[in-house]
């Protein structure tokens, strides 16, 4: 019970509470701009969370991430350009209902809805997480090993667009992962003589490159026209009730099969809001108004991008496996923290989790009333001129890549992956398979080299272990079941082309 | 604009006579100082030096502030601090890696490229199982390591050649069998062998108690013995292995401020003090005691003789076992 009691006191200070607020007003900004995503407001964010204690810099990222989903419905709303990725799938709809006199009621039920839908997911990871440690106590190496290659093997089939693109990117990934000294054997790779290297590809500006510097390499190669909105007028949450008692069970599909989305490594916020789309079109009794200025969709989607959120830090925290890009960069800022994702985190750190989850719960409650104040704001927050904006984000990205490790190895490492980050989606390449390849290559190599050694050398050892064997199949199954797939169906228009 | 003119007279000074250093040093400390990590922040080694720095400052009258340089086990960070200028204003908190990476063949630099300015911590080696293992003390699981064939039991805490890796190997040589007995699996540090252990990865760890002390308390790992010549304050039920097994092996981590080679005296002299008044401080006291981290003190002539000594008796079992290069 005090342990509880510690996490309330951890959380509930005037320092705590003003960076939640902080961050809150920063992810509201950041997200409400077209193109800069929910990732690159975390990636702004970590240089700033050196300088806290562990809670308020997790706090921090947790609450930025959390309104920078819903915010990415605003400019998508009012001006057809989704400001996150994540508000993609359903962006014709609020558009629509713009044009219809009705953007309070869309951007209403994004904000509300995406709020519900932010609780429901930490619902589920405040009582899964535990439980799930509870069993991942019981993993060793063998099951470790198995787990990140099913991780990195969902990243790459759920990634959208071809599963090709994403192996390119995965492969991106896996080759900067292999950079430096911390292998098991402690052999120099690819390190050229270089010291710096030594260390690896630094994390923390690869990130910022990938995902903020590529962004400034964007703006300045293909600048976007500035389109200013029409102020939101009307009412914001009055309709909200009547749509949730209408809606019910859209909200709770949308916010549970986000929050499971989003737990799968790799599958973010983005793919959910998509997912959960397509499924209520599919489940709906008027699936010919999708798209047309419907609310239903808003509704079950915008609940599904939120849930996603929470459930991406299931995998992170129980198993240091990131559910996707943002929770990548997190397991960075915790192991910098001191605070190790893992099973044992429960152990070692309890009350800094459960301030976690009372963080995750104040973010999204927090977000109504914040969410209403950037409603009625947006187009005024929308005009701010790009040439201003981009200038501050290359000063952030060059003094957070150099204060990670106090070297102008950083910066360099930030430069030349965000030229990589800006190559790779100018081609279509998504860049979260090569996050996860940074982050998941070396726990891939140290877990299958200590199984090896363990097992004296037979790759029998793999499947010796009852949940090692298990997952084993299932990987090897993800792996399969295409080919298969596609050889029956050949088979069968043989057969009928035969007939 | 003064103190740029009063560096460059420094400089002069320097240029035309070596002892120059002494007009320096009647103004040292005159600004920030930096106290190079070679280890991740949030760490055992990152919070030591947070502490010792805090103390310092206060005494030193200017800023000391904590830089990480993270990576290559260890070398980059001690590497930093080795090629600093010695001046006084770049220091840093060796480990006890120092003594090891160069017979590993990961760097050249020894204890001998700096300047010690005192050794302000050690922490014995242990021996764990987990709460389920059917060893109860050192004595049992020594007698099973020895009975069973060479490579049925596994350990880990650390990485290939590790600190605790060396703790194994000597205890095993020192028990009359083959360095490799038990065979060691790399991991990145304690809290992932430790995991490991719990999960019936690996048999048993041998990093220091102070790192197991969370999973201790928690029940899940069981504390058979530590390397040390005497129990420790904060486990006193736990025997050393000289009263489990008899046998003279004692082994420990160690950190200690460390400085690049030739600084002025003077300026040595002034930050031997500050390092002798802060392990001395009740700030440093009450943190190491509340961590359970070892305290021990050695000015700069018994360290220096300790990290020789040291880095011998490294040299000896590393070779022995294998870990050593060339």
């Amino acid at each position: 019970m005090s342990v509880y009691l510690d996490a309330l006191q951890l959380v509930f200070q005037p320092y705590v509470l003003a960076v939640i607020f902080g961050s809150a007003m920063f992810g509201m900004f950041v997200g409400a701009i077209p193109g800069l995503s929910a990732t690159l407001a975390t990636a702004l964010l970590v240089p700033l969370t050196f300088f806290m204690d562990p809670v308020p810099a997790i706090a921090s990222i947790v609450t930025a991430t959390a309104m920078a989903i819903f915010s990415g419905d605003i400019s998508g709303t009012l001006l057809r350009i989704p400001g996150t990725p994540a508000s993609a799938a359903y962006v014709d709809d609020g558009y629509r209902m713009t044009l219809a006199g009705k953007s309070s009621e869309a951007l209403g039920a994004s904000l509300f809805f995406s709020s519900l839908g932010g609780i429901f997911g930490t619902i589920v990871l405040t009582v899964a997480a535990p439980q799930l440690a509870n069993i991942a106590l019981k993993f060793s190496s063998f099951e470790y090993f198995w787990l990140v290659l099913l991780g990195l093997s969902c990243a790459v089939f759920v990634s959208p667009g071809s599963a090709t693109l994403g192996l390119v990117s995965l492969f991106v990934g896996l080759c900067a992962a292999l950079v430096g000294q911390n292998n098991p054997t402690g052999e120099a790779r690819y390190t050229f003589g270089s010291v710096e290297l030594m260390a690896g590809i630094q994390f923390i500006p690869a990130m910022i490159g990938l995902f903020a510097m590529s962004e400034v390499f964007r703006y300045y190669v293909h600048p976007a026209a500035k389109r200013a909105p029409q102020a939101v007028r009307g009412s914001i949450l009055r309709k909200q009730f009547a749509n949730l008692r209408r809606y019910p069970w859209q909200a709770l599909r949308g916010a549970s099969l986000g929050t499971a989305v989003g737990a799968l490594p790799g599958a973010g916020a983005d793919i959910a809001a998509w997912i959960s789309y397509a499924v209520s079109k599919k489940m709906s009794r008027t699936p010919q108004k999708y798209g047309t200025g419907h609310v239903e969709g808003i509704i079950e989607a915008g609940a599904s991008n939120n849930g996603a959120v929470s459930g991406a830090w299931i995998p992170a925290l129980v198993f240091g496996i990131p559910g996707d890009s943002i929770t990548a960069i997190v397991i960075g800022v915790l192991y910098v923290k001191g605070v190790n994702p893992g099973p044992t985190i429960f152990i070692m750190h309890p009350q800094v989790i459960y301030a976690v989850f009372i963080v995750f719960f104040l973010a999204n409650l927090v977000m109504l009333p914040l969410g209403w104040v950037m409603i009625r704001m947006a187009s005024r927050v929308l005009s701010v001129p790009q040439n201003i904006l981009m200038p501050v984000i290359l000063l952030f990205c060059i003094t957070g890549s150099f204060a990670i490790n106090n070297s102008v190895a950083g910066i360099l490492i930030m430069l030349v992956f965000g030229a990589i980050g800006f190559v790779m989606e100018e081609n279509d390449i998504p860049l979260a398979p090569a996050i996860l390849g940074i982050v998941l290559g070396p726990m891939l190599e140290r877990n299958f080299v200590t199984s090896m050694i363990k097992a004296h050398g037979s790759p029998l050892g793999f499947f010796e272990r009852p949940i090692a064997a298990g997952l084993g199949v299932a990987v090897i199954a993800i792996w399969l079941l295409p080919v298969l797939l596609r050889r029956l169906t050949r088979a069968r228009r043989v057969v009928k082309q035969g007939a | 604009m003064k103190r740029r003119e009063f560096l460059a007279a420094g400089a002069a000074a320097g240029a035309v006579a070596a002892s120059g250093s002494s007009a320096w040093a009647k103004d040292y400390p005159s600004r920030p100082i930096q106290l190079i990590v070679p280890w991740a922040a949030g760490g055992g080694t990152d919070a030591v030096a947070r502490i010792l720095g805090s103390v310092m400052q206060k005494d030193l009258g200017v800023p000391v502030n904590v830089v990480n340089r993270t990576g290559g086990s260890g070398v980059v960070g001690h590497d930093a601090i080795a090629r600093a200028k010695p001046d006084g204003y770049t220091i840093g908190l060796a480990t006890v890696e120092i003594g090891m990476l160069h017979w590993q063949g990961l760097t050249k630099l020894t204890y001998a490229d700096y300047d010690i300015l005192g050794v302000v911590n050690q922490d014995p080696a242990g021996i764990t199982v987990s709460a389920d293992s059917k060893y109860k003390t050192a004595e049992e699981l020594i007698a099973a390591i020895k009975k069973q064939p060479k490579g049925s039991f596994t350990a880990s805490g650390t990485g290939q050649g590790g600190i605790w890796n060396v703790a194994l190997d000597g205890l095993m040589m020192d028990q009359g069998m083959p360095a490799d007995q038990v065979t060691w699996i790399p991991s990145q540090g304690a809290a992932p062998g430790l995991t490991d252990m719990v999960a019936g990865g690996v048999s048993m760890v041998t990093a220091s108690l102070p790192e197991a002390q969370a999973m201790i308390e928690a029940g899940r790992v069981r504390a058979l013995a530590t390397m040390a010549s005497k129990r420790l304050d904060k486990f006193p039920d736990v025997p050393t292995i000289k009263e489990a097994l008899g046998s003279d092996w004692t082994m420990a981590a160690w950190r200690g401020v460390f400085a690049p080679k030739g600084l002025p005296d003077p300026v040595k002299a002034v930050l031997v003090k500050a390092v002798d008044e802060a392990y001395h401080s009740d700030d440093y006291k009450k943190f190491m005691t509340s961590r359970g981290l070892g305290m021990i003190y050695m000015p700069p002539k018994d360290a220096e003789a300790f990290a020789a000594k040291a880095d011998a008796s490294f040299g000896k079992v590393m070779k022995a076992a294998g870990l050593a290069k060339g």
